[in-house]
């Protein structure tokens, strides 16, 4: 047989239906969703691509030609030998994708995860493009959300196809069979049939387009805990990220781009680092340079030796205090865009019996993702390879393409597993990079970018400056709700064509246009005041900065009111049940309300960020030094139908850590335009000696699915430092904390109640 | 230079130059990429390896200084009987998430089962604390590197 027949699975079924949830959830989403809504529509259509299996042509999958058996559309291929591959739509990156991808697939296709091999999705938009997203990426915690109806359907359409066949083979009604662990099983002679001898036969059946699904109590994959499919690759070596890729001739190439952000390359003297044993090439670019070696040692030692002159461009004089004085006089003086407002806000302020108002300032983030920026590429008269981990495989295809004056079908990108993503790898610069050096050489190059080059080269999460305020009525509920957001815009920088000017940034607002809360009159505006330097998406994208302002926030009215942060939280949550119940079950878990001895404290926060809906409390003792110690963080987490329950636990307990890694001590800061944090020793990550234990608690839920990947990041830091304020009396408006001396307290003791709201 | 190493129970010789990097002749020239670089100045810990059963930054550690060392890498820490329990444990409790870290975070709980049986909460900071995870598997770690002393 041959494959070309084959349809798409994710365009051919259900389409109105799988229509009618990107709709729905591009509407409760935010800037992220949008962001890919407008981008991906484009690129859908450019990418030119046929909807053939001939596109699963990556070195580790076979390729279209040479598969023997039965591929009902991109993500399922069984062959005569039975053996049953998964193509993942989504990037694995550390999210446990892949495993419950494979979950999806597997509980309708009534095979068992051991028998399942899954490998990565190659670049095709046709194919795996992500129904949220209306492209092939993976971010913004939407991979489940998209995943979670067609995947299934793919599965069961095939399961359809194999009793089909097995029915005419054995010549019974498909309806008195029924399949398990790969098999067609007919219970009334006790025959069966391994999917294996029936490929053929199933290839030839016409796809079903009535597919209905397996009912909740008849799921036995979906949310049950599950091993995680490529786990054991990680433990002993063999797994293959994008950095530990092998090609015949290759060569390790390390890069030095500019300093400053927009600085040329202005004159290179090599003659000392062509002397260095192992050095291969110099390459020029634009505004960067690369050695070329026999190994990233002889590279970056080549690299050290050269002699460069920089243009240093517009930046040259770029420090962080004029960034930030920026940002407040745009606060000021800009004009704001509106983001959503409620009521009469401003009428509501001027009768309220009193207003709190606050500024919180945050900075700019790198990602710092463990496996540092790598590419390797090997250009060819013919075409081009491509091996990496990347988020966004098509728009990397596209890119270099480009840059190789080739059609983007010449361009054969094979993914790999990510060494961690946050954000960093939905921007495919250091591919674009990888291709403009490549094309100056004639043989496979494998480029490395060193710590330093990944911290200081980085796209970052950009800084804000918010000022917020409320206004209270005599028993100090919040009557009015105002925040001015400024910052640059994250959508604007990653749109091709950018977000016209005075055009809302959804991902500015997200967080604070849409809390949890009853606010009768509300406000939300922004100032757009972009950076001279690139930005891009970060672990919780929009959330992380607002829901950090509103919950540090909300504290800050729970104190003006005299009342227990927990219980002014709850009484404004009467709408929105999903949220109370997971700030209930967080705060009895945490045991908030009982004492604590002086020095500490307890914090809460709660948001309803990417479909779900997240309280955390983090509990911290302040010593008289000032230190800051983690005793426990407790998280209840309502995120509807749960896949792989041991994997949600673990995506909250990592973003908790990552988020409360950088509320601690990261921040990006610039002297005389050059990044001033390099490598680990100045960009200090969380360390197991300073990490609590943390408890995650789920909630048993019938809504459709959330997302979960960035939720415990976005709770981290307006917990943590409510937690500061309850054992210090301190008010932490600027992130990171490690830069604030909290020798000095406030010995006013914070306001907290004997025991957990009802 | 050439340098004549035994790598994993396997003699190896190379030639390269003596400041070389342990990591970089491992990954580059021996083509064992389950070592992983991810800062180069023996902050992160994703690098280490075991000299004699000894954990250390194979990233800040001069091919040249090596000598005679058994060097043994995550290819080959499974063959222990600590590197198996290790690997078992993290794979009982699913420790990894994006996984570069852990081969690093492998070899040093492996050492450090193999000098003190049963660690304590303080003997597993203090031996693991130079390992970064940016996934945020700590709580994971700790609590695999208890089972495994159980084991």
């Amino acid at each position: 047989m041959t494959t070309e027949k084959t349809t798409p699975t994710f365009a051919l079924l259900d389409p109105v239906r799988s229509a009618a949830i990107s709709r729905r959830q591009a509407l409760t989403g935010g800037g992220m969703m949008l962001a890919f809504l407008a981008f991906g529509r484009r690129k859908a259509h450019a990418a030119g691509e046929e909807p053939s299996l001939r596109a699963i042509g990556d070195g580790t999958i076979d390729t279209g030609d040479a598969f023997r058996g039965f591929a009902p559309g991109g993500f399922i291929r069984i062959g005569t030998d039975g053996a049953i591959q998964i193509i993942a739509p989504n990037v694995e990156m550390g999210q446990g994708i892949y495993t419950a991808e494979a979950m999806l697939i597997a509980e309708e296709l009534e095979v068992g995860l051991d028998q399942v091999t899954v490998l990565a999705a190659p670049p095709n938009e046709e194919l795996y493009r992500q129904p949220i997203l209306q492209s092939q990426t993976t971010g913004g915690s939407t991979s489940i959300r998209g995943a979670f109806v067609p995947l299934r359907q793919a599965g069961a359409a095939a399961r359809m196809m194999l009793i089909k066949a097995a029915a005419e083979r054995l010549q019974v009604a498909a309806e008195t069979l029924r399949a398990e662990r790969g098999r067609v099983i007919d219970p009334a002679s006790g025959r069966s049939l391994a999917y294996g001898e029936i490929v053929e036969d199933a290839s030839r059946q016409p796809v079903p387009q009535d597919v209905p699904l397996k009912p909740k109590a008849e799921w036995r994959l979906i949310g049950t805990p599950a091993h995680r499919v490529e786990s054991g690759s990680k433990v002993n070596g063999t797994a293959v990220f994008g950095i530990d890729v092998k090609v015949d001739g290759m060569k390790v190439a390390t890069v030095m781009a500019s300093p400053t952000r927009g600085g040329t390359l202005k004159s290179v003297d090599d003659s000392q680092a062509r002397a260095v044993p192992g050095v291969v090439d110099v390459v020029r670019l634009e505004n960067a340079v690369a050695v070329v070696g026999d190994h990233y040692f002889a590279a970056l030692t080549g690299l050290k030796a050269l002699q460069v002159e920089w243009d240093p461009g517009e930046n040259a004089a770029l420090d962080t205090a004029t960034l930030f004085a920026d940002l407040k006089t745009a606060s000021e003086t800009g004009t704001p865009i509106l983001g959503r407002r409620e009521g009469d806000p401003e009428a509501a302020m001027a009768g309220a019996a009193r207003t709190v108002e606050a500024v919180y300032e945050l900075p700019f983030l790198a990602h710092a993702a463990l496996e540092p920026i790598n590419t390797t590429i090997h250009v060819t008269d013919e075409g081009c390879d491509i091996w990496v981990g990347t988020q966004v495989p098509t728009a990397a295809q596209k890119v270099a393409a480009a840059r190789l004056g080739m059609a983007p079908e010449k361009v054969r990108l094979h993914n790999h597993l990510l060494g961690g993503g946050f954000g960093r790898r939905l921007v495919a610069d250091s591919i674009e990079q990888a291709a403009l050096i490549g094309k100056q050489l004639r043989y496979p190059v494998k480029i490395v970018w060193s710590r330093e080059e990944d911290i200081t080269q980085d796209l970052y999460r950009p800084a804000y400056y918010d000022r917020i305020s409320a206004g209270l009525d005599e028993a100090g509920r919040p009557v009015a709700f105002m925040d001015r957001i400024t910052g640059g815009s994250v959508l604007g920088a990653y749109l091709p064509d950018g977000l016209p000017e005075g055009t809302i940034d959804s991902d500015a607002i997200e967080g604070a246009a849409d809390t949890p809360y009853a606010f009768p009159n509300l406000l939300v505006d922004w100032v757009r005041k972009d950076p001279p330097l690139p930005v891009t998406w970060w672990r919780g994208v929009g959330p992380t900065h607002n829901v950090f302002v509103v919950e540090s926030f909300m504290d800050e009215l729970a104190a003006a009111a005299g009342e227990d942060p927990v219980d002014y939280r709850m009484a404004l949550l009467k709408e929105k049940p999903r949220a109370a119940a997971a700030l209930r079950l967080a705060a009895t878990r945490a045991n908030w309300g009982e004492s604590l001895p002086p020095g500490t404290g307890r914090g809460v926060s709660l948001h309803g960020a990417f479909g779900s809906f997240v309280a955390a409390v983090v509990e911290v003792a302040v010593g008289d030094d000032g230190a800051i110690r983690l005793n426990r963080v407790v998280a209840a987490v309502d995120c509807g139908h749960v896949i792989n329950p041991d994997t949600v636990k673990a995506q909250v307990e990592g973003g908790l850590i990552f988020g409360l890694s950088a509320a601690l001590y990261n921040g990006i800061s610039f002297q005389n335009g050059a990044v001033e944090q390099t490598n680990f020793d100045t960009y200090t990550q969380m360390r197991i000696n300073e990490t609590p234990p943390i408890e995650v608690h789920l909630i048993e839920s019938e809504e459709d699915p959330g997302g979960i990947g960035e939720t415990g990041t976005v709770s981290a830091a307006p917990a943590l430092v409510n937690a500061v304020f309850a054992a210090t009396g301190r008010r932490i408006r600027k992130l990171p904390l490690g830069e604030v001396d909290l020798t000095e307290r406030d010995t006013r003791a914070p306001v907290t109640r004997g025991k957990v709201p009802a | 230079m050439k340098f004549d190493l035994k790598i994993n129970g396997t003699a190896r010789q190379v030639d390269v130059p003596e400041d070389m990097p342990l990591l970089w002749v491992l990954r580059d020239v021996v083509g064992l990429t389950g070592t992983k670089f991810g800062c180069g100045i023996a902050q992160c810990g994703a690098c280490t390896v075991h000299l004699d059963g000894e954990a250390i930054r194979s990233c800040v550690t001069p091919i040249g200084t090596v000598g005679s060392a058994e060097i043994t890498t995550i290819e080959a820490v499974g063959g222990s009987p600590e590197g198996e329990k290790i690997q078992n444990a993290w794979l009982d409790l699913e420790v990894v998430q994006c996984g570069y870290c852990q081969s690093g975070q492998i070899m040093q709980a492996t050492a450090l089962l193999r000098a003190t049986p049963k660690p304590t909460d303080a003997d597993i900071d203090d031996a693991m604390a130079g390992n970064i995870c940016r996934c945020g598997t700590y709580p994971r770690i700790r609590a695999a590197i208890k089972s495994a002393a159980e084991a």
